[in-house]
């Protein structure tokens, strides 16, 4: 018990480590991965900014990432992580590769979220000489909101994932933690606890998401709820 | 689509009538450039519009309406901001937003109906705030894909109604698609038929309607006649069964009992109706003569010479 104890401080730092991980690789998921997965879908065929040639070398460059294995994608990016902050260590330099996975995941959860919105939504504002920004503001995003929280969700639990490997690195956190108490030196309880605190972790996440999807859904599914009663009176 | 040239003329009510995959759909969308033609131009008031793009091309489009079979309304908005979606992607200051919605709403019939989201709604509503939503920016030219094709006969005829109290309102010039001739016949000045890709043929509603030259033509009107005659009709009765078009005014008058008793042959109905077509009638009858074969020929030649068309079926 009192070598549990001893632990919860380095379960703290781990947490810590996490949380700044993918903190920081979650954000560049929305700054980066977010638009290009806009892109991808709007120079898709039939929408406003089809363009076959951008449209290819997006979805190219992206499925380079994705098909890419986080660990050799880790070592890969080792340069590029040197060049930017001058280490390779830690886990400000293992948010670098997580950042570059975070983005390229993102960006297909994006895409697939649009590619859920009615396209004669899309061709209707299209006829009535909406502009491209003002389309992707006010009907893709809007319609697409729910999509859009889900994936960022599944992104996120994604990276905790990714980021337990950000250990070979020196990052540091919580998986790194398991790994290195619990499965090199034996303390199978040590696991253990870290493995339920990743479950909760992971488990309030899903929820906080979820519950964040049902709220931006709400207005249409309470419109469906109620367009029994209203078919009636008309 | 290849060879397609047509001219509507401003303020008329358009018909476009063929089967599916006929090409009307992409014949409507040419018009507002939602499809470019690869040869051809499109000419709006004399206006070459077919190069336009971008912004030019999105202020063109404020000024032409559209209406989808599907309705294609933002589900997550309301009403209100479904409308005024139209008018913020016409840059209408908030000023002007304000006053027209509610003018629009009223035009619909949906005045209490501003807030509610298009999930509350019943197709014929939906469709309602599509026309709505069309008409915000004052369009000077509508475009209709099949409006009534997913909503049932009342609320067709209904929508319909609508459309022509906003043409009879507003002057605007209104363009139909559909796959139904019934449509048409109820709202159309004239119109054209598309068969594979092509304009079979082009005229007053009540010409196409009357004397179909179109094999494929005379297909749609027989359909939209309804009219079938059983095999059992056709055993059991003696003599000649003639179908008889009657056309304008002749719709109207006896020329049956004229025959009746000017040849002394019998006469039989089988089958009839009248149906109105842009307000003018069109009566069609199958009906059995019998009598001496003399008197018959001369019957025929009396019909022949009055009435529209008579047809010897047997």
């Amino acid at each position: 018990m009192n070598e549990l104890k001893g632990l919860l401080p380095d379960l703290a730092k781990a947490f810590g480590e996490t949380f700044l991980m993918v903190g920081i690789s979650g954000a560049f998921a929305i700054v980066v991965g977010l638009p290009i997965g806009f892109l991808l879908f709007a120079t898709q065929k039939g929408i406003f900014w089809e363009n076959k040639l951008a449209n290819k070398v997006g979805n190219f460059l992206v499925n380079i990432i994705r098909s890419v294995p986080f660990v050799i994608l880790l070592v890969l990016l080792l340069p590029l992580t040197q060049f930017i902050l001058k280490t390779t260590i830690g886990p400000n330099a293992a948010s670098v590769p997580l950042s570059f996975a975070s983005a390229a995941f993102f960006a297909r959860m994006v895409q697939a979220a649009l590619c859920e919105v009615d396209p004669g939504v899309i061709e209707a504002a299209t006829a009535f000489g909406t502009s491209p920004m003002l389309i992707i503001r006010s009907v893709l995003f809007r319609e697409a909101l729910p999509g859009l929280l889900r994936g960022f969700t599944v992104t996120i639990i994604s990276l905790i994932g990714y980021s337990a490997m950000a250990g070979i690195v020196g990052g540091g956190g919580v998986g790194d933690l398991a790994i290195r108490f619990g499965y090199y030196r034996y303390k199978t309880d040590v696991m253990i606890i870290t493995v339920i605190a990743l479950i909760i972790l992971v488990q309030l996440l899903q929820s906080g998401g979820d519950l964040l999807a049902v709220k931006s859904d709400k207005k249409a599914r309470e419109g469906n709820q109620n367009s029994a009663k209203f078919l009636e009176v008309d | 689509m290849r060879n397609v040239s047509l001219t509507i003329e401003k303020g008329e009510i358009f018909g476009i009538v063929g089967s599916s995959g006929a090409g009307k759909s992409t014949l409507l969308r040419t018009i507002n450039l939602l499809e470019r033609p690869t040869q051809g131009q499109v000419l709006l008031e004399g206006r070459d519009i077919t190069g336009l793009a971008n912004a030019e091309l999105r202020d063109q489009r404020h000024k032409i309406g559209m209406i989808f079979q599907h309705f294609n309304l933002m589900h997550t908005y309301t009403v209100w901001e479904n409308i005024t979606f139209a008018l913020r992607a016409a840059k209408a200051p908030s000023s002007v937003i304000r006053q027209r919605v509610p003018e629009i709403l009223e035009l619909v019939g949906l005045s209490d109906k501003a807030d509610a989201y298009t999930s509350q709604l019943s197709g014929g509503q939906k469709q309602r705030v599509g026309i709505a939503r069309a008409l915000a920016n004052q369009p000077e030219l509508l475009l209709c894909d099949e409006p009534t094709s997913a909503l049932d006969l009342e609320t067709s005829a209904s929508i319909l109604e609508l459309l022509k109290a906003i043409h009879r309102k507003l002057g605007i010039t209104i363009v139909i698609i559909s796959h139904e001739m019934a449509v048409i016949k109820t709202i159309c000045d004239r119109v054209a038929v598309m068969d594979k890709g092509e304009i079979v043929e082009l005229g007053s509603v009540y010409e196409v309607f009357a004397r179909p030259r179109h094999q494929f033509t005379k297909q749609l009107v027989e359909r939209t006649f309804n009219f079938e005659l059983p095999a059992r009709a056709l055993d059991i009765t003696r003599g000649k069964i003639l179908k008889i078009l009657f056309l304008e005014e002749n719709a109207e008058k006896p020329l049956l009992n004229e025959m009746a008793l000017w040849y002394g042959v019998s006469v039989n109905i089988l089958h009839g109706k009248i149906e109105y077509v842009a307000e003018r009638p069109i009566g069609l009858l199958v009906v059995v003569i019998d009598g001496e074969d003399g008197a018959l020929v001369d019957a025929i030649n009396f019909l022949r010479s009055r009435a529209g068309n008579v047809e010897v079926l047997r």
